[in-house]
């Protein structure tokens, strides 16, 4: 029997519940997409393009392994309601601080130009000179910061976010063979065996998934939204939904590439977009403006866990809920990292592509760091009280953070030596 | 007007390295098991960026 008035209370708790999740849901979306930035296409783009479908069953498993991770910086931000650099000089002293919040900068700073390298890409192929693409993005970044909410900066970045899923409809615009899909992409193998050329990609592939800015971006995030304690399921919702998003964007790329170009060697995203608009110019359209989404994404979040690390080191107000006069050094640091990395790229003969490589040399050297002092922040009971690690987190969490700092570790390596594994 | 930016900047450092003097991570065998692997990996991963640099000369 329909018990009309069940139904109406069962639908308005939903709605409550999906209208509290978009309250509360951002950081861990906005940080999962945005790790689709501008060199994990051009990752997953080299992925797909020689391995077609073989590999989506890996990306799959990236899944838990960027949830657990990210997940530990949710329950440390609502807890401590400090970020990561703030915590690590407060649990490990001044020496592991400035190393974690130095290193972050220069990675930050890094990786920030190699997003303009992206976006200038990406713009050039609708024929955008690169100075008019560094003059649109940075004063589009700074109306999103400048508007004095946190709130507001957050909606605009999921509006990017959205824009990310744009791979979906390319992919299906090339009618890829869902038989071969399930066949050849959801049965895990080694296409060709575990050669070095498969290893190098593979490796690849997690180094993209967990990058160090991420963890320092989403646990300002969640203390600058003002996340409790009790906020914590809405969190590690949001960063559940988050890692689906960015996977399933990553495999709709592999699809993608993988229908039109299977066996073909990739070396940048861009390149791919060109070869694209070849065969369907609207799907070259489409990875162009992809490109440059993930780029800005990119470049959106990790200039801001910069400024958001200093303001917490050095005590200045350090809230996108603040306006310019009551919070200059915060801004100051955003705009500096912002136009210092646009200007790079704007430089005749700049080592592009070194400063490309470095990236993932410098990156190496604090992520480690960084995702160890996550695992024994995150136990200790002093601060965490009842959030603290169960055993079966750490085993979780342990197991994927030697795995990745092994992994990324050897990618590297395979950077600064690229004959190694090849 | 530099040196006053620098002197505030060098005072504002020094006050930090005093606040985060003592850290309130109990030092147990297992966390100072674990800032040792990580200065040998920061060790090894200088030393291999220094032989490269080297090697590139």
């Amino acid at each position: 029997m329909f018990n009309l008035p069940n139904i109406y209370y069962k639908f308005r708790r939903l709605w409550k519940a999906i209208s509290l999740f978009f309250i509360l849901s951002g950081p861990g979306i906005v940080v999962m997409v945005a790790d689709n930035d501008a060199g994990g296409i051009t990752t997953y783009a080299a992925t797909g393009a020689k391995y077609g479908y073989h590999l989506i069953w890996f990306l799959l498993l990236l899944i838990p392994v960027a949830y657990y991770v990210q997940e530990m910086t949710v329950r440390l931000g609502a807890v401590t309601k400090r970020g990561h650099a703030e915590a690590i000089f407060a649990g490990f002293g001044a020496f592991w601080g400035w190393f974690s919040l130095l290193d972050l900068a220069l990675v930050n700073w890094l990786t920030l130009v190699t997003e303009f390298i992206g976006m200038t890409s990406a713009l050039m192929i609708f024929g955008i000179p690169p100075y008019l693409t560094v003059i649109i993005v940075c004063i589009l970044m700074g109306i999103m910061v400048l508007n004095g909410r946190y709130w507001t900066w957050e909606k605009i970045a999921l509006v990017f976010c959205a824009v990310n899923l744009i791979y979906i409809p390319a992919a299906f615009m090339v009618k890829p063979s869902v038989s071969q899909i399930v066949g050849q992409g959801l049965i895990p193998n080694l296409p060709g065996g575990l050669t070095n050329n498969l290893f190098f990609i593979l490796m690849a592939n997690i180094g993209t998934t967990i990058a160090p800015w991420m963890l320092f971006f989403q646990q300002s995030a969640v203390v600058d939204k003002g996340m409790k304690e009790k906020d914590i399921p809405w969190g590690r919702l949001d960063t559940l939904v988050g890692s689906v998003m960015t996977v399933v964007v990553a495999v709709f790329i592999v699809i993608l590439m993988g229908t039109v170009f299977q066996g073909v060697e990739i070396d940048d995203a861009a390149q791919a977009s060109r070869l694209l608009m070849g065969k369907n110019q609207y799907v070259g359209t489409f990875m162009a403006i992809g490109l440059f989404d993930a780029g800005l994404l990119g470049a959106i979040c990790i200039s801001l866990a910069s400024s958001w690390a200093f303001g917490e080191v050095f005590g200045w107000a350090h809230s996108l809920n603040h306006k310019i006069r009551e919070a200059p050094w915060f801004y100051a640091n955003y705009f500096f990292t912002l136009i210092t990395a646009a200007a790079v790229v704007l430089i005749p003969k700049a080592p592009l592509v070194l400063i490309t490589l470095f990236v993932q040399v410098i990156a190496v050297t604090l992520l480690p760091a960084a995702l160890v002092f996550l695992i024994l922040l995150l136990n200790n009971k002093k601060t965490m009280g009842e959030y603290t690690n169960s055993l079966w987190q750490n085993v979780v969490n342990i197991s994927i953070v030697v795995v990745i700092v092994v992994l990324s570790t050897l990618y590297g390596i395979s950077t600064l030596f690229p004959t190694l594994f090849k | 007007m530099l040196r006053n930016f620098l002197s505030h900047n060098f005072a504002k450092i020094h006050q930090i390295n005093r606040k985060y003097a003592k850290p309130n991570v109990e030092m147990s065998r297992w966390v100072r098991i674990s800032l040792l692997f990580l200065r040998f990996y920061l060790i090894f991963l200088v030393g291999l960026l220094f032989y490269k640099f080297i090697t590139l000369l």
